[in-house]
């Protein structure tokens, strides 16, 4: 695996806060939302006349919102036109291979600055039409006429680790409590509550209505409870990430014109993609993502950076049990292990190794397309030392990981970044 | 058309399971088997297919029983008090494949566990005036 061959910098990130937006803002409307917040963050000012290209993510605004061709649209909102402006889409990880393509053609020396952004708006259509659109992504011909769901899919994997490995829906619970605790410290989240916070407000609301008061002991009493239906075994609807819109925006430079921008670029040190069979029945494994190791493996070998090297990551929870999965085929944990960290808590925001300090794709919630983006932005956020409220990690985050899947696991692309 | 002539399309596979039959396609020169059936061996690379008929019997590899289901399932009549069973099957020749699991108590999927023995059967679904034929498996 080659080293990239020109250096590549992060020199700023912004996102809309994330939530269901529409029809108060449409994708234009939250692009241009987030290009504005990330514009503020690059020290020295960005315009579009340093830009060279825009490259957007994005899964299904054809199914989602009857629009194609999202990436000429986008661009010429901020001032982009006639520049080149092409979309990704790799189902979850559209924004993330947008992420990777650009961090490639500034490499190669095609381009010095590109603009990367995510947009999704999933709400404009009902919820059964967002769980068939998302079904695409999977397997048409053979896993939905078998009544696959993304649920579904994830819950059969639930299934075979829990055999394997013995984990279980606590276990899974806990995923969803520490990254509530996270996502109620950000502004741009789509819920703003612990899990905590959830209950004494559904407490609040049954008094008012003169209905019995439930006497839950604690989150877990609560996580089994009817308050939170099965969707499917052993997956409850809050081990499910959110139905959300939302959009971010990157700015990307050249090592050699990064200065212009700032004097502390974030290095993109190494990017990797991998694939795996659409269907479940297709792989080799069903408790691991091959997808994941291998983008794993490539972003490791270009940076020269190990799995204990990383100090913080946002994995792709798009499920309570992906994000296990993830710590796992990172290499942060050996398989079946990343129960017992998470059980200590090592990866909660004040842990020795925090994962999605930004609350994840359940609690901050999954535009799809826009979350790869997303996960950098958090990232950025996190190395620059400027996360609102409480969310700022207490150390210096020198290094950091991005984990952005796609589908069931289909796609994934991984990114390291140095500062 | 017989056996021998039937092209190795995913059309060819759906059809033989119209006529209640699970098959995949085994390659003739490294022995490997695909199901549903595949016209590229990815192991060796040959093109050297024959059809080979799979004894339907194998172990739940992975599943899931599912309350908030797809169009087609909600309109076969199930849903949240009565939820399905998506299943992900390791078939004793060898490949995976997915299909409905019945004959089993959806609603306590407790009782259901990875590694349990099962064997094909066949779902028909009337829809308007057609049978619709697709792969599942119960309970050996």
């Amino acid at each position: 695996m080659a080293k990239l061959a020109r250096k590549v910098a992060l020199v700023g990130a912004g996102m809309c806060k994330f939530g269901r937006n529409f029809p108060l803002q449409r994708n234009p409307d939250m692009w241009v939302e987030a290009w504005l917040n990330a514009v503020k963050t690059v020290d020295n000012g960005i315009e579009p006349k340093d830009i060279d290209a825009c490259y957007i993510g994005n899964y299904s605004s054809d199914l989602f919102n009857h629009q194609g061709h999202l990436g000429p649209q986008m661009a010429n909102l901020v001032g982009l036109t006639p520049k080149p402006a092409p979309r990704f889409e790799g189902a979850c990880a559209s924004s993330g291979i947008a992420l990777r393509q650009a961090v490639i053609a500034i490499a190669s020396g095609v381009h010095d600055v590109i603009a990367v952004g995510g947009v999704e708006c999933m709400t404009e259509v009902s919820t059964t039409l967002v769980t068939d659109t998302l079904a695409t992504a999977s397997d048409s011909i053979f896993e939905y006429p078998a009544g696959a769901t993304f649920p579904g899919l994830y819950a059969a994997i639930a299934s075979a680790h829990f055999h394997k490995y013995g984990t279980t829906a606590e276990d899974l619970m806990r995923v969803g409590i520490k990254n509530h605790e996270n996502g109620k410290e950000n502004p741009f989240a789509q819920m703003q509550q612990s899990i905590k916070e959830m209950m004494a407000s559904k407490k609040a609301r049954y008094k008012e209505q003169g209905r019995d008061i439930p006497d839950w002991k604690d989150e877990f009493d609560f996580l089994k409870s009817s308050s939170n239906p099965m969707i499917a075994s052993p997956l409850r609807l809050f081990d499910c990430s959110l139905i959300t819109d939302g959009a971010a925006c990157l700015f990307l430079v050249a090592g050699d014109v990064a200065k212009k921008f700032t004097d502390t670029p974030i290095w993109i040190t190494g990017t990797g993609q991998g694939s795996a069979a659409l269907s479940l029945h297709d792989r080799d494994s069903l408790t691991s993502f091959i997808a994941t190791r291998e983008a794993a493996r490539q972003a490791y070998q270009m940076s020269g950076l190990k799995p204990k090297d990383i100090q913080i990551c946002e994995v792709h929870d798009c499920f309570t049990i992906a994000e296990i999965l993830a710590m796992e085929d990172l290499g942060f944990y050996e398989k079946g292990k990343a129960v017992e960290a998470i059980k200590n808590g090592e990866t909660k925001l004040d842990g020795r190794f925090p994962i999605n300090t930004s609350g994840g794709l359940k609690s901050k919630g999954h535009p799809v397309g826009a979350t790869g983006a997303a996960h950098a932005v958090e990232t950025f956020k996190q190395m620059r030392g400027i996360a609102e409220r409480n969310r700022q990690v207490k150390f210096d985050v020198e290094r950091a990981m991005t984990h952005n899947l796609g589908g069931s696991g289909g796609t994934c692309v991984v990114h390291i970044y140095e500062k | 058309m017989t056996e021998a002539d039937k092209e190795f399309t995913i059309e060819s596979y759906l059809d033989y399971i119209r006529n209640k039959k699970l098959m995949g396609s085994k390659c003739k020169d490294c022995g490997e088997q695909y199901v549903p059936v595949r016209r590229l061996c990815t192991k060796c690379n040959s093109t050297n297919m024959e059809w080979v008929e799979m004894s339907g019997k194998g172990k739940i590899a992975a599943f899931t029983s599912i309350t908030v289901g797809t169009p087609f399932f909600v309109e076969k009549g199930y849903g949240r008090n009565k939820p399905y069973c998506f299943s992900v099957i390791k078939l004793d020749e060898g490949p995976m494949v997915s299909g409905q699991l019945v004959g089993v108590d959806e609603s306590k999927p407790e009782t259901i566990s990875v590694g349990m023995p099962v064997k094909s059967t066949f779902l028909e679904t009337e829809i308007k005036d057609e049978t619709k034929i697709d792969l599942g498996f119960e309970p050996l």
